[in-house]
């Protein structure tokens, strides 16, 4: 059981994805495995093994020509602090190795590939569909693995993998600021790849906690809303959308069903 | 509300996007997995100090700045450079698998001469002396015979010293036929010459319009400079500026826009000219600017007076007359709207007729050479070589007309149609030799088998790639170029930008394999040939060439990594009122708005086939990485199999149902494809990605779907020489 602490600074880490601003190109997807090892092969059309920590979605309204409307939406892993915020996320409830975890320092779910030994338990448990699994090992072509980040490890066959939200940056970004002898990081020193990479400017992210940062207000935007809200799994990835439908689509209502 | 099962996040609204979300195939394999973590091969990336290289990326005309990051002498990942004046920070997702290119397994390792037949990908490995030799030797044959016109060459790009490198070789040698790739620049250039008298493309002040009109541009997905446009359309999202895109199928920009026009294949000239002729109708144009006194406007006006009134247009394109009244309106009484035209990401042409009716809109608004509107870019200035001595063959050769015929009494107006290369050579004019730079011509021409036969009639064809591609795999000899992370290059990016920038690539990582820099090659190869060609290059090297040729703006670059200075970059030219002619000097109108015929018999073809183009589909020189076919959706791609969208109503009428498999026929050829039902396109057409069916490159991208220049073709434009086809007739045969 996690243990509850009341900590002042506490940083709760999320994000804001502007759907008006998101264009599909998916770039965020490709920062992403890029920043992070992950690795590909042959054919990844067989979308259920294809490891994509963040996937973008192509959403439609359903409605016939010339009334269709596209909209895209990528998904992180939504860092869930569940019920009450206390780190009862989905997976982690489920995992039996403590392998996945919930940190109150930053509200991030980590994956510990050691502990790791794939039950998959948490990618049956986790509404998002953001955990996959290591069917195989990774091959790179002769070559290509050189340009492997050391910052992260690599996986092999027999794990589940999922997004971290480049808690490696953190690390990273916090033993520079401990060095320099602060305690506390400025907004854009801990930015994600995806953020980065990110054409449109539609991702941005920060600590929802902290009124000084981007995220704080943009999750209160009348359009703001969170994927499956009703589950309580209380995420931590805000939605912007203009548009009703696309709102409605966060959760997934049955065809009738009044919101 | 009371939650009794496990809920799963089903995104998409009536099925259309379905995600497969049972648990179950994760519990079938589940014995098979849970015991088998074996570890017999962990990589464990070394660590070493991390270094940031900043550099440009060139794998597209947008010319953005990347910074990379290294870990010892390795390069690990492509960032956008924050604060470059292209894309400030944001990158693309080729732009981010770069490295992907520069360790992949396509790469071309040293020299390669052919031993088995084109194309089996038999190669014998050669020094770099005998391969400059050899191909040095052949170059002389033909010029000593007073062949040197036969000689042509075809690039990705005319701008940068590279590229100004090889056409300067291909002049003193004594050969007018240095040609580029086809795009919607040469059909911007002509349209410009034609109606202002110079050859210049178009820049547009996107980030000041006040309303954007597109014709079909995929403006968040590739056209102009692509980061660049992703970021102006976030800037329009938050200034609330009108987009109005008119396609006949919901591209991703449709989907953005405010509001989307579907209308007829190929009939965008008309309904620019039915807008223009509100706007005229109603007196909402600037006079002076288009010369309203003048013949050229009068004749234009009463043309579009008589024959393209809403009532008309409507029958034509199928946009109500209402709307068009509105629409005409909306962009007239804007302050700053900007008329856009190149379908896509701009990488077909377009016709005269559709480009002037498009560029008469910003006429009549007045927005060209104004803030927030089109500007006529001239090509960078930096680049002023002294003059050469051309001795009497080459004085001859370059008077010789063009294989492509641009500058010919007939196609007077252009300056490259590479489009008609494959047509002429087919029908007999004389190619003997065929340098290929930075380019995939055999792959992205269209009417592929065209383009093989005039292929096989070159006796000699070399390619300057870095990479196993479609045309190198079918040369004689590869000369490979060091990758853009291996080298020094200007890499001035113009498309689309009004105020262009110039930036500098630069060595991130020394060459990985036995590759030398296509700049340095044909220096070498021009000194190998001797007076008078060597003595036009009187650089000891590239290095010596770019460094001189950048002059006092080297430093900066090689600081700053890009200038963005007026006098270095290009030269905006002045359009002052009156000087828009919109007439063109065209003596007859009738083959300018004539619309296209296309190919195929109506009865056989009943449906119509269009290539559309994809932000995670890479069409151009360079082919897919791992990663970005990763991110291409299985309605696209599954397995080996390309999927086409059609409307549900088409699949209806052709007994076709999602996920069937089908045979797609047009007059060009047949292809085996799956089918995607999608309510965004309009009923009777058939949209097909570019990008994929190469039948190079590695496994990650070789064989994978079908390339749709292999079923598409080209029909000429009467006005201009330029390729107006839209698509193609085709038809769906349920298999
Ligand atoms: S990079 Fe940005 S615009 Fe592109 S798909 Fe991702 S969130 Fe959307
Ligand atoms: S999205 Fe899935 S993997 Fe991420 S925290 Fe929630 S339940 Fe866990
Ligand atoms: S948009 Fe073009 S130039 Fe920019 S990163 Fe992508 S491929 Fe490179």
């Amino acid at each position: 059981m996690k243990e509850e602490q009341n900590h002042e600074k506490a940083k709760r880490f999320g994000m804001v994805i502007d759907l008006d601003k998101c264009t599909g190109c998916g770039a965020c997807m490709v920062a992403c495995m890029s920043e992070n090892n992950v690795p590909f092969k042959e054919d990844e059309s067989k979308k259920l093994d294809s490891i994509t920590w963040l996937r973008v979605y192509k959403l439609t309204n359903g409605k016939p020509f010339p009334d269709a409307e596209i909209c895209y939406l990528p998904r992180p892993c939504q860092h869930c602090g569940g019920k009450g915020d206390h780190g009862h996320s989905p997976c982690v409830s489920v995992c039996p190795a403590t392998a996945t975890d919930y940190s109150n320092d930053t509200g991030i779910v980590s994956q510990i590939y050691t502990r790791c030994f794939g039950c998959r338990y948490c990618m049956a448990a986790c509404p998002y569909h953001a955990r996959y699994f290591n069917w195989w090992d990774p091959v790179w072509p002769d070559g290509m693995e050189k340009y492997l980040s050391p910052n992260v490890s690599v996986r092999m066959r027999g794990i589940v993998e999922k997004c971290s939200f480049c808690f490696h940056r953190y690390q990273i970004a916090m033993e520079k600021a401990h060095y320099e002898g602060r305690g506390e990081l400025e907004e854009n020193e801990y930015q994600t790849a995806c953020t980065q990479a990110c054409p449109a400017n539609a991702i941005t992210f920060g600590d929802l906690n902290n009124p000084g940062h981007a995220v704080h207000e943009l999750k209160k935007d009348k359009n703001a809303f969170r994927l499956l809200e009703r589950l309580q799994t209380n995420t931590k990835v805000y939605y912007i959308s203009s548009r009703e439908w696309v709102r409605r689509a966060g959760d997934n209502y049955l065809e009738k069903e009044k919101k | 509300m009371k939650i009794d099962r496990r809920c799963f996040l089903s995104l998409g609204i009536g099925g259309a996007a379905g995600i497969a979300l049972s648990p179950l195939p994760w519990k079938l394999a589940d014995d098979s997995a849970i015991w088998t973590q074996m570890w017999p091969w962990t990589p464990v990336p070394a660590d070493g100090e991390v270094t940031y290289v900043k550099s440009a990326c060139t794998l597209c005309p947008g010319g953005c700045g990347i910074s990379v990051r290294k870990v010892g002498n390795r390069a690990v990942k492509i960032e956008g450079i924050e604060g470059h004046p292209v894309n400030d920070g944001g990158i693309c997702p080729l732009g981010l698998s770069g490295l992907q290119l520069l360790y992949g397994p396509t790469r071309v390792k040293s020299p390669l001469k052919r031993t088995g037949e084109r194309g089996e990908g038999k190669w014998e490995k050669i020094s770099w002396e005998e391969a400059i030799t050899e191909v040095s030797k052949k170059l002389g044959d033909l010029r000593g015979k007073g062949e040197s016109d036969s000689v042509a060459c075809i690039s990705g790009s005319d701008k940068g010293t590279v590229p100004a490198l090889f056409k300067r070789f291909m002049s003193v040698f004594g050969s007018p036929n240095f040609m580029r790739m086809p795009s919607i620049q040469d059909s911007y250039e002509i349209a410009n010459n034609v109606s202002m008298g110079f050859i210049a493309q178009s820049g547009f002040d996107l980030e000041k319009a006040d309303f954007v009109l597109s014709f079909g541009s995929g403006l968040i997905e590739g056209w102009g400079s692509p980061v660049r446009m992703i970021r102006a359309n976030s800037s329009w999202r938050k200034a609330g500026v009108k987009v109005v895109q008119v396609e006949p199928r919901l591209s991703n920009t449709a989907a953005k826009s405010d509001k989307w026009i579907p209308v007829n294949p190929g009939t965008e000239y008309a309904l620019a000219l039915g807008l223009a002729h509100v706007i005229i109708r109603e007196s909402l144009y600037r006079k002076d600017f288009v010369q309203a006194g003048a013949l050229g406007f009068i004749r234009f006006r009463d043309l579009i007076l008589s024959s393209y009134s809403p009532e008309s247009v409507e029958k034509i394109t199928g946009v109500k007359k209402e709307t068009i009244e509105s629409l005409a309106a909306d962009f007239a009484k804007s302050e700053r709207p900007i008329a856009i035209c190149g379908r896509g990401q701009g990488k077909a042409q377009s016709s005269l007729g559709e480009l002037l009716a498009v560029q008469a809109l910003n006429a009549l608004a007045g927005n060209i050479g104004r803030e927030g509107g089109v500007f006529a870019v001239n090509d960078p200035a930096y680049i002023a070589w002294p003059a050469y001595q051309a001795d009497e063959t080459a004085a001859a050769g370059i008077k010789k007309e063009r294989i492509d015929g641009a500058g010919s009494v007939k196609y007077g107006f252009a300056k490259s149609l590479t489009n008609r290369f494959a047509g002429a050579v087919n029908s007999g004019a004389p190619v003997s030799l065929l340098f290929v730079l930075e380019s995939n011509p055999l792959y992205s021409l269209p009417d592929t088998k065209a383009v093989k036969d005039a292929f096989k009639k070159i006796p000699f064809i070399v390619s300057f790639s870095s990479f196993m591609d479609d045309t190198a795999l079918n040369s004689d000899i590869i000369l490979p170029n060091h990758v853009y992370l291996e080298r020094y290059e200007d890499v001035p990016a113009t498309a689309g930008l009004s105020k262009p920038v110039v930036s500098l690539a630069r060595p991130v990582v020394s060459p990985q394999f036995n590759t030398k820099h296509a700049g340095d090659v044909i220096i070498l190869i021009a000194k190998e040939m001797g007076s008078p060609v060597a003595d036009a290059f009187p650089w000891d090297d590239y290095q010596a060439c770019l460094e001189g040729t950048a002059g006092d703006k080297w430093k900066i670059l090689n600081e700053e990594g890009f200038s963005s200075d007026p006098a270095f970059t290009a030269q905006v030219v002045n359009t002052f009122p009156g000087k828009f002619d919109i007439s063109g000097g065209i003596p007859d109108f009738t083959i300018l708005f004539a619309s296209v015929s296309h190919e195929g018999d109506p009865k056989a073809y009943p449906l119509f086939l269009m290539p559309y183009d994809s932000f995670r589909i890479a069409s151009g020189y360079i082919g897919d990485p791992p990663f970005v076919i990763k991110t291409v959706e299985d309605t696209v791609l599954k397995g080996k199999d390309i999927l086409v969208e059609i409307n549900p109503a088409t699949a209806k009428a052709n007994g076709l149902s999602a996920g069937s498999y089908a045979t797609l026929k047009t007059p060009k050829g047949s292809a085996r494809v799956k089918i995607n039902l999608f309510e965004g396109i309009m009923p009777g057409l058939v949209a097909m990605p570019r990008g994929l069916g190469h039948t190079a490159y590695d496994n990650y991208l070789a064989g994978k779907g079908i390339n749709v220049n292999e079923l598409i073709g080209t029909v000429e434009d009467p006005a201009s020489g330029l390729d107006a086809a839209w698509g193609i007739r085709a038809n769906l045969i349920k298999a």
